[in-house]
């Protein structure tokens, strides 16, 4: 119970952090937005590739139905620009969930690599359709309509909206993990074919996570379409080399199947690449590369991971510290 | 989509259609082969393939231009990209052998960025191509235009693949390599060191796409962010010709081509990227659900 108790605490510290921030802090308010959405986006992966098994490198094909989804209604609808964000958001959340939906029985019966794959060109080839559709701008891109206010209330704005978007993320995955859900999904990723055996729907449970997935992801396009301002449907919206990409590195960098090592790698991967962004200009992304390779091949365990095998090994030096491939869950410590 | 019946009007289009694919097709085998190579071999899927091609490609592209015609060039481009492959798996590769599938795609996917970006850097993104001196051959009336550099890297390519399959089955080296890819842990029980053996593989897949890049650079255009279609081609072909079968590879790249080439035109070229991928994408949904009837899965 006091595991509990500290969790909440740390919960609520974070919460209200997160709440002052933009009024601390008020010249990186773009930047802690972003870094509200590194986190959605690492929360939102881990539930497939940690928690379920299933590794998606087209997770991003969700947040860019999302960004063109509340990016054309915005346009289209000709609502007053408050009712259409809200209405944006929610048919984002609602086409990208659909999208799940429809593509899931299909997709998700791929089992192991061949499903990164799948799902890696799945995204792409959202990209080159979006890139090659007049509708939608084409390659030139898509403006949203402007705020109908002073510039740094913007920011606030959209601020804000990330960070309720993502709190209720952490919060719904943090209920769902100690239900029935997570006991399923984690099952499926010990091991499928005895988990159906055991007379578990599989496919209903791996449906169900990913379309939570898109749901979240799809709801996060609309702010960011509208932060940035300017819709790029290969470097914003379905941009597979960077949010793509990251989306699973940072999960892996905290502790892939573990509540809080997607957090904890977003805070620290966004930190690394704003880093990177400001002293490493033109060659941020040649850094980025090089992180990705060293963090995947020295620290496959991740943060939490390892910090647990660090705390595991002083208790008893003859045991080898546990090889397991996913990291120690702290959330299902809490529990007991 | 009104390509269409002009396809129909004109049959002699779908000739030149079918013939520019298998020319292109034959490149795609090539760099599939490759990948074949090291998946059979190390149990590794390399994202970064394509990056290789697309560095061999500059490698003959900046020969050239410094007076070093491509005959020559592609042979330098190889035993470069051998010694990257070396220094890569020395560095890199050997870590991620034994590890878990998705450690081995992230990890190569990681170099893949690492390259694009750092191409993008070195070179700059502008598309690159070697001008050609050779003539174009018209054949049926002119209807049908071949260039007859695409021709010679055709050649080039079945050449650089012949050389592959005459080194895999009689150098000792490539008994050893055979030998590791059915059973590694027999192999070295037998003396076999393995851990040269997988350099080798590497460096030789790295070569492979070295020559390959060099023959797209003469035959098509190279460009930093290439990398990921020709990975994605690769993977598709190695699927469905499956692993070491080089005739399936050579069927299914050239095949691959010709779809390609159609799509092209049927669909607009804008969306022959995205035509490719989707094709991918049903490829393994499809083979998924024949497996599946079968109770068994793609693993």
């Amino acid at each position: 119970m006091n595991n509990r108790k500290r969790d909440i605490a740390i919960i609520v510290a974070i919460g209200v952090a997160g709440i002052a921030a933009p009024w601390v802090a008020p010249a990186v308010t773009t930047q802690l937005a972003f870094l509200w959405l590194m986190i959605l986006f690492a929360l939102t992966w881990d539930i497939n590739g940690g928690q379920m098994g299933y590794n998606s490198f087209g997770n991003v094909l969700f947040f860019g139905l999302g960004v063109y989804a509340c990016a054309l209604l915005q346009r289209d609808s000709g609502l007053s620009y408050y009712v259409a964000l809200g209405c944006g958001i929610g048919l984002g959340a609602l086409v990208a969930a659909g999208v799940a939906l429809i593509l899931g029985p299909a997709i998700l019966a791929i089992r192991g690599h061949y499903f990164a794959i799948a799902t890696l060109g799945l995204a792409i080839v959202a990209a080159d359709i979006a890139s090659a559709w007049e509708y939608v701008g084409a390659a030139s891109g898509l403006a949203t309509p402007v705020y109908p206010g002073l510039i740094e209330h913007r920011t606030r704005f959209f601020y804000y909206l990330l960070f309720a978007l993502a709190a209720l993320t952490f919060l719904a995955v943090r209920k769902l993990y100690s239900a029935r859900f997570g006991l399923a999904i984690n099952a499926i990723r010990d091991d499928e074919d005895k988990a159906e055996a055991m007379g578990l729907h599989t496919t209903r449970y791996k449906v169900f996570a990913w379309c939570i997935s898109a749901f979240f992801l799809g709801a996060a396009g609309g702010p960011v379409g509208n932060l940035v301002g300017f819709i790029d449907p290969q470097d914003l919206a379905f941009a597979g080399a960077t949010f793509g990409v990251w989306m699973v590195l940072m999960a892996v960098l905290g502790g892939k199947g573990t509540l809080w090592g997607p957090v904890i790698g977003a805070v620290v991967f966004h930190i690394t690449q704003e880093v990177f962004w400001t002293y490493l200009l033109g060659w941020q992304r040649v850094a980025m590369g090089l992180l990705i390779v060293i963090i995947v091949v020295f620290f496959p365990a991740g943060i939490l991971g390892w910090a647990g095998r660090a705390r595991a090994r002083p208790k008893d030096p003859a045991q080898p510290a546990p090889a397991t491939k996913t990291a120690p869950r702290p959330s299902m410590e809490a529990e007991r | 989509m009104s390509n269409l019946s002009v396809l129909f009007d004109a049959p002699i289009l779908l000739v030149q259609l079918i013939v520019s694919g298998i020319l292109v097709g034959a490149i795609f085998a090539l760099v599939a082969y490759g990948m074949a190579l090291l998946w059979g071999v190390m149990n590794i899927i390399n994202i970064a393939q394509g990056e290789f091609v697309m560095i061999g490609g500059y490698i003959v592209f900046f020969l050239a231009r410094a007076g070093v015609s491509p005959i020559f060039g592609i042979p330098i481009a190889a035993v470069v990209m051998y010694g990257f492959g070396l220094a890569l798996y020395r560095s890199v590769i050997w870590r991620i052998i034994d590890q878990d599938m998705f450690i081995s795609i992230l990890a190569t996917f990681g170099i893949s960025i690492l390259l694009q970006q750092l191409g993008n850097q070195l070179f700059g993104s502008d598309i690159r191509t070697l001008p050609s001196h050779l003539p174009s051959l018209f054949l049926a009336g002119g209807m049908v235009t071949v260039p007859e550099i695409k021709i010679v890297g055709f050649v080039a390519a079945l050449a650089v693949g012949a050389a592959l399959v005459v080194f895999l089955r009689y150098t000792r080296l490539g008994q050893a390599i055979r030998a590791t890819a059915q059973n590694a842990r027999a192999a070295r029980v037998l003396g076999i060191d393995t851990d040269r053996v997988y350099a080798a593989t590497f460096a030789l897949n790295c070569a492979i796409c070295g020559a390959a890049g060099g023959l797209v650079a003469m035959t098509w255009f190279i460009q930093p962010y290439l990398g990921l279609t020709y990975t994605l081609r690769s993977f598709m072909i190695v699927i469905v010709a499956g692993l070491g079968n080089l005739p399936g590879v050579i069927l299914a790249g050239t095949g691959l081509g010709v779809v390609e080439q159609a799509a092209g035109f049927i669909l607009g070229a804008e969306y022959q990227t995205a035509f490719v991928f989707l094709l991918l994408v049903v490829i393994l949904v499809g083979r998924n659900m024949v497996l599946a009837r079968q109770r068994r899965y793609l693993k």
